[in-house]
C-alpha cells in the first residue's frame, strides 16, 4: 500500500535548538496513526512542520508528491488539513461562517454536501450555527476546529491534542467521531497525551521522547509495551504504580 | 449666530465628513486585514484626484507610467521570491497581473486621453490607474514584510507616502488643479443650496458603505477578508492566501481613495500634498472608531467634519488644531477604558 503521508529523516530546530530529530514516519489510505508522548516531546512542532507552518528539513511527501515548495494554503489544497492545538477558530464570526470558510478552496456545489457532512456528525453545531464561534463551550469549539476542517474534504486529518481541556464525556464524543471519520475515507494523524483513549481508536502508534521517536508499532502492541505502560498509561503490568 | 450659517456650516461639515468616512473605512479595511496604517491613503487621494483633473485638461497623468514602473518591480519580486520553483503558471499569471495589466491602463489613457473625452470615462482611468497603484504598492512595500510587527510596517508606510508625494510633486508640479464637477445640477431646499456635486458625495459614500456592508457580510471573499483579520494562522489553515486579502484590500482602499479625491478636486483647488491633511482626518474617524469599528469610524467621520466646519468658522486659524485635538480625550479615554495591551510577541 502507498503511503499518503511519508515523512522522513525530519528535523526541526527553533534557532540553533533541534525540537524534532530524525524523525520518519508514514500515514497510509484510510488509517488512523497516533503520535503519544509526553508534554513538551515534540509533537505539536512536528505536526506544524508537516503543516509548513514551521520549516522542515528532511522531505515530505503527500500522496507521493514531495511538499518542500508548498505554502499551507497549497497543502490544504491537495488534502492535507490541521486542527492546531488553539483551534484557531474565527471567534467573532458565527458557525456557519467558520464552516463555510473551511470550504474556502473546494468548489460551492461539493462544500453544501460537506455542509450536511458536518451537519452529520456534529448535530449540535448546527443547533448552534447562528451563534459566534468565540462563545461556544470549549468541547463545541473543538468540534467546530474539527468541522471546519472537514468542509475542505481533506484527504488526511491532523488532530492535535483534540481532548484537551475537555470533559471526559466530551472527550469520549470527540474520540467516537475520529473512528466515523474512517468511514467517511478520511486518515487521521493524531498526536494526544490521553494515551490511552488514542491507542485504543489507531490502527498503529508512534511514541515520542525528547523529539525522537523511541517506539513504532501497531497500536495494540504499543498499548501493552511494558515501558509505554509504564510511562504512558499510568500503571505497569506488575501491577506497582508508576512514578 | 442665526440658523442660517448654522446650516451651511452643518451642510459643509457633513460633506466633507462623508469623504472622511469614506477614507476612514478605507484605512479601517486595511488596517483589520494587513495590520498597516495606510498613511499613504493620502496619495491615494491626490493620485485620483489629479490624474482626473489632467485627464480633464486632455494630458495623460504621469501616475499611468508610475503604475507601469511599479508593475514592473512587482514583477521581478515575483520571479525572486519564486526562484526556487518557477512554475510556469506563476510566470504567465505574474505577467498578466504586473506587466499587461497597467501596459494596457496605459495604452488605453494614451489612446483615450483628449480635450473631449467624457467625465464617465476620464473618471473610470483615474480610477484604474490608482487601482494599479494600490495592488503594486502592497506587492513591493508591504507583502515582503507582511509577518513583521505593526510598527515596521508603520514606519514602511511612512516611508511609502513620503516617496509617492514626492513623485506626485513631480507628476502634477506645485500648482493646485482643480476637477470638472460631475454634475452642474443644483437645487435649493429653504436657505441651503445642493449642488450635484455634493448630493454625488453622499450619494456615493452611501453606497459605499452598503456595498462594503455587503461584501463583508454576505460573499465568501468578504469573510475571507474578515476572518485574515481575526485569525491569520486560522485563514491560511483554510486555505486563504493572506497576500491575496492584503491585495484586496489596498485594492479597495486606492480605489476609495481615487474616488474621495474626484469628488472633491471640482470643490476645493488640491496640490501634490494635500492628500496626507485629509488622509489624517480619515484617520482620526478611524482611531475614534478603534481602527475597528465601520459604523463608529463612519459617525466619527461626520463629527470630525463638522467641528472642522464649526473651527474654520470661528477660529479659522485654528481649524487645524482644533481637529487634531479631538484625538487626546479620545485616546485618553480608550487607554482608561482597554487594559494595557502587550505589543505583539515578535
Amino acid at each position: 500500500m502507498s503511503a499518503l503521508l511519508k515523512v522522513s529523516d525530519a528535523h526541526v530546530a527553533y534557532g540553533k535548538v533541534e525540537a524534532v530529530r530524525s524523525v520518519s514516519l508514514e500515514v497510509a489510505d484510510n488509517e488512523i496513526v497516533t503520535i503519544i508522548g509526553a508534554n513538551g516531546a515534540g509533537k505539536t512542532t512536528l505536526l506544524n512542520a508537516i503543516m509548513g507552518i514551521l520549516p522542515l528539513t528532511g522531505s515530505a511527501a503527500f500522496a507521493g508528491a514531495d511538499m518542500a515548495s508548498l505554502d499551507i494554503e497549497d497543502r490544504v489544497a491537495v488534502g492535507l488539513s490541521l486542527v492546531p492545538e488553539h483551534r484557531e477558530l474565527f471567534g467573532t464570526m458565527n458557525v456557519e461562517d467558520n464552516l463555510q470558510l473551511g470550504a474556502f478552496r473546494i468548489p460551492k456545489a461539493i462544500a453544501a454536501r460537506s455542509f450536511e457532512r458536518v451537519y452529520t456528525l456534529f448535530p449540535r453545531l448546527k443547533e448552534r450555527r447562528k451563534q459566534l464561534a468565540g462563545t461556544l463551550s470549549g468541547g463545541e469549539q473543538q468540534m467546530l476546529a474539527m468541522g471546519r476542517a472537514l468542509m475542505g474534504a481533506p484527504k488526511l486529518l491532523m488532530l492535535d491534542e483534540p481532548s484537551l481541556g475537555l470533559a471526559p464525556i466530551i472527550v469520549a464524543d470527540i474520540f467516537r467521531t475520529i473512528g466515523e471519520l474512517r468511514a467517511a475515507g478520511v486518515s487521521v494523524l493524531l498526536v494526544e497525551q490521553n494515551a490511552q483513549a488514542a491507542l485504543k481508536i489507531a490502527d498503529r502508534a508512534y511514541v515520542m521522547e525528547l523529539g525522537e521517536f523511541v517506539l513504532s508499532g501497531p497500536a495494540s502492541d504499543i498499548a501493552t509495551n511494558a515501558r509505554v505502560a509504564a510511562s504512558y498509561l499510568g500503571f505497569t503490568h506488575e501491577g506497582e504504580s508508576a512514578i | 449666530m442665526n440658523t442660517t450659517i448654522m446650516l451651511f456650516l452643518l451642510q459643509d461639515g457633513i460633506t466633507n465628513g462623508a469623504i472622511y468616512a469614506l477614507l476612514g473605512l478605507a484605512l479601517v479595511l486595511v488596517f483589520a486585514v494587513t495590520r498597516v496604517i495606510l498613511i499613504p491613503q493620502g496619495e491615494f487621494v491626490t493620485f485620483g484626484a489629479l490624474s482626473y483633473a489632467m485627464l480633464a485638461t486632455g494630458q495623460v497623468p504621469g501616475t499611468a507610467r508610475l503604475a507601469v514602473a511599479m508593475g514592473v518591480v512587482a514583477f521581478g519580486l515575483d520571479l525572486y521570491a519564486a526562484r526556487r520553483s518557477l512554475r510556469f503558471k506563476l510566470v504567465v499569471r505574474s505577467v498578466l497581473l504586473n506587466i499587461v495589466l497597467p501596459v494596457a491602463i496605459l495604452a488605453l489613457t494614451y489612446a483615450l486621453a483628449g480635450p473631449k473625452t467624457p467625465i464617465a470615462i476620464n473618471i473610470a482611468l483615474s480610477l484604474l490607474i490608482v487601482a494599479a497603484i494600490g495592488l503594486f504598492l502592497y506587492r513591493i512595500a508591504f507583502q515582503p514584510l507582511a509577518h513583521t510587527s505593526v510598527l515596521v510596517l508603520l514606519i514602511a508606510s511612512v516611508g511609502c507616502h513620503l516617496a509617492l508625494q514626492g513623485l506626485g510633486l513631480v507628476f502634477f508640479g506645485a500648482e493646485g488643479l482643480r476637477g470638472p464637477a460631475l454634475s452642474n445640477a443644483a437645487f435649493t431646499v429653504g436657505p441651503l443650496r445642493f449642488t450635484g456635486q455634493s448630493i454625488a458625495v453622499y450619494g456615493l459614500t452611501i453606497a459605499f458603505i452598503i456595498a462594503l456592508w455587503l461584501f463583508f457580510g454576505f460573499t465568501l471573499m468578504g469573510k475571507a477578508l474578515r476572518a485574515t483579520a481575526v485569525n491569520r494562522l486560522g485563514a491560511r489553515l483554510v486555505g486563504i492566501r493572506t497576500t491575496l486579502s492584503g491585495q484586496i484590500a489596498f485594492l479597495l482602499a486606492s480605489v476609495i481613495g481615487a474616488i474621495s479625491g474626484i469628488l472633491i478636486v471640482p470643490i476645493t483647488t488640491l496640490y501634490y500634498d494635500t492628500g496626507f491633511l485629509i488622509g489624517l482626518k480619515g484617520f482620526i474617524a478611524a482611531i475614534i472608531g478603534g481602527l475597528v469599528s465601520y459604523p463608529l469610524t463612519a459617525v466619527a467621520a461626520l463629527v470630525v467634519g463638522s467641528v472642522e466646519a464649526f473651527s474654520s468658522f470661528y477660529a479659522s486659524n485654528f481649524k487645524e488644531v482644533i481637529v487634531f485635538t479631538l484625538i487626546l480625550p479620545v485616546l485618553v479615554l480608550r487607554s482608561l477604558a482597554a487594559p494595557a495591551v502587550e505589543e505583539e510577541k515578535d
